[in-house]
């Protein structure tokens, strides 16, 4: 449990640089733009970090990245680290944050990601899956989580017209939000309407490939409370990483998501009932609706209809991914989701917030359903 | 063997100690799994030990390879240039009657498939040297 431990800990800080196409901005920048941001927002500056953890690019994969980018800040951290469980190693790093903190080894900790897959390479992205999958003409994510997404729909009954609400409702949250790349709302026939990539997935179906950077700002409640921003708390966290080949696991359509969910709900004493919004890692349609039914949260195969019905959208039961999620604000891998609960349970949300909430949730996924992470943050303070 | 894959050559994987006798398996028109005397199952990709068990202890044995359909997509984007003049095109997630699940493309199909129809090997010759597994319908 979160509360067993010595003290609570918060995110102070949160910054992030433009979405979707930043040409001249290098991959370590991102990370340092990003820093700075969050450094900033948490009135902290360089010389109050002791930490530096961050997600590898996605688009490459280099080596010593973390203390590269903890040079670019002119940082000599004791603690510094990069975690490979790609789009949940944003959460993964939060854990470890913690943990560092707790054993008494760093007390500000910086974690970030960010990347140039749109201006810079973007190779990485349509790479051939699963062994020998390229003989077999399995390129990219894309067409790995339709294979994931067609089974779902065969097991459960999840239906197309469904998939398009998801993209449908993040789309509508977006046109709210200035930093998003996609802010125009679009229709189920536009969504049909939008080319095929690898059916069951339109066009719309798919996150958007982006570059980007995001960072967010860790340290205990204590130190919080010098700070001017109202401190978002890390109330519980979980992981369950499914690993393998997706299509050779015993059940393919299914991610980490309800044993990480568990365990997050558990860690942070709440019931799925007592969440008030989620930012979930939306990289295809098909997540969000697996990831809510694993969570619990509905049935298993009431996800689609839970969003058709509109009860995702602002305003609704429960709002998901408020500022448009990688689908429509960025298709980076999911620091951002963060950043937008941590604004939510601020408060800073403009036309986009949701009413007065007091728990959130961020969901985060790697691979091709291979990694998932979830936490539980909220604005309550003792 | 024809022209349509004369650009497949660049995606098959390298053939090396673990994984030859199912390359040449195909090449002499037969579909070969790795066997585990440890525990009885038939494993793909080919490994120096059964995932399933551990044991170091396996054999390689000609396998019927029919199956049924897991899942598939309908590929339209032009991820490679070997896939162009075939697109929109299947692949498939095929469960083996034999064990494993194989990942295999479906191609010139005459009518689109559905979960749960059943498949058989398709050996397709790329060059002199080489022939990959696809699948196409029972029939």
């Amino acid at each position: 449990m979160m509360k067993d431990l010595k003290q609570r800990y918060c995110i102070v800080g949160v910054g992030h640089t433009a979405y979707g196409k930043n040409p001249g901005v290098s991959q370590i920048a991102h990370n340092v733009l990003a820093i700075r941001a969050a450094l900033d927002d948490a009135s902290l500056t360089t010389d109050d970090v002791d930490g530096v953890l961050t997600k590898a690019p996605s688009s490459t994969f280099p080596m010593l990245w973390a203390p590269k980018i903890a040079e670019a800040l002119r940082i000599q951290p004791q603690v510094v680290g990069t975690l490979d469980q790609a789009g949940a190693s944003n959460i993964g790093l939060i854990q470890y944050a913690i943990s560092a903190i707790e054993l008494g080894q760093a007390s500000v900790v910086a974690i970030s990601y960010g990347d140039n897959p749109r201006t810079g390479s973007r190779a990485s992205y349509a790479r051939a899956r699963g062994g020998d999958g390229a003989v077999a003409g399995l390129f990219g994510a894309p067409s790995s989580y339709a294979m994931a997404a067609r089974r779902r729909m065969y097991e459960y009954g999840t239906t197309k017209e469904q998939l398009a609400y998801v993209a449908m409702t993040h789309r509508h949250h977006a046109s709210m939000n200035d930093n998003a790349i996609f802010r125009d709302p679009f229709t189920i026939d536009e969504y049909l309407d939008s080319r095929w990539v690898a059916e069951p997935f339109n066009l719309l179906d798919c996150c958007p490939v982006s570059d980007g950077g995001a960072a967010y700002i860790i340290t205990t409640e204590e130190r919080a409370k010098e700070l001017t921003k109202t401190p978002v708390f890390i109330d519980g966290i979980g992981q369950n990483h499914p690993s393998w080949e997706f299509f050779r696991r015993k059940d393919m359509a299914a991610s980490g998501a309800a044993v990480s969910g568990k365990m997050a709900f558990e860690s942070a004493g709440i019931k799925p009932d007592d969440v008030d919004f989620c930012e979930i890692y939306d990289c295809f349609t098909i997540v969000p609706i697996i990831t809510l039914e694993e969570y619990g949260i509905v049935e298993r195969g009431k996800g689609g209809e839970f969003y058709q019905e509109g009860h995702t959208r602002i305003g609704g039961k429960l709002p998901c991914n408020t500022s448009g999620g990688l689908l429509s604000e960025t298709g980076m891998p999911g620091t951002q989701l963060v950043v937008e609960a941590v604004r939510q349970l601020r408060g800073e949300c403009g036309d986009r917030q949701v009413d007065n909430p007091e728990t959130g949730l961020v969901s985060q996924q790697g691979g091709i359903l291979t990694t998932h992470a979830t936490m539980i943050l909220s604005n309550k303070g003792a | 063997m024809s022209e349509e894959f004369s650009e497949f050559g660049e995606l098959l994987p390298e053939i090396n100690a673990i994984n030859s006798p199912y390359w040449d398996g195909l090449g002499e028109g037969e579909v070969r799994l790795q066997h585990c005397k440890g525990c009885g199952v038939n494993q793909y990709p080919a490994e120096s030990f059964c995932y399933e068990c551990g044991s170091t202890d396996l054999e390689w044995r000609k396998v019927d390879g029919g199956g049924e359909v897991y899942s598939f997509i309908v590929v339209h984007q032009p991820y490679h240039a070997a896939f162009k003049s075939f697109l929109p095109y299947t692949v498939a997630i095929v469960q083996m009657d034999d064990g494993p699940r194989m990942l295999a493309a479906m191609l010139n199909l005459d009518a689109p498939i559905n979960i749960g129809d059943r498949v058989q090997p398709h050996i397709q010759a790329i060059n002199n040297e080489r022939s990959v597994l696809m699948y196409e319908p029972t029939g």
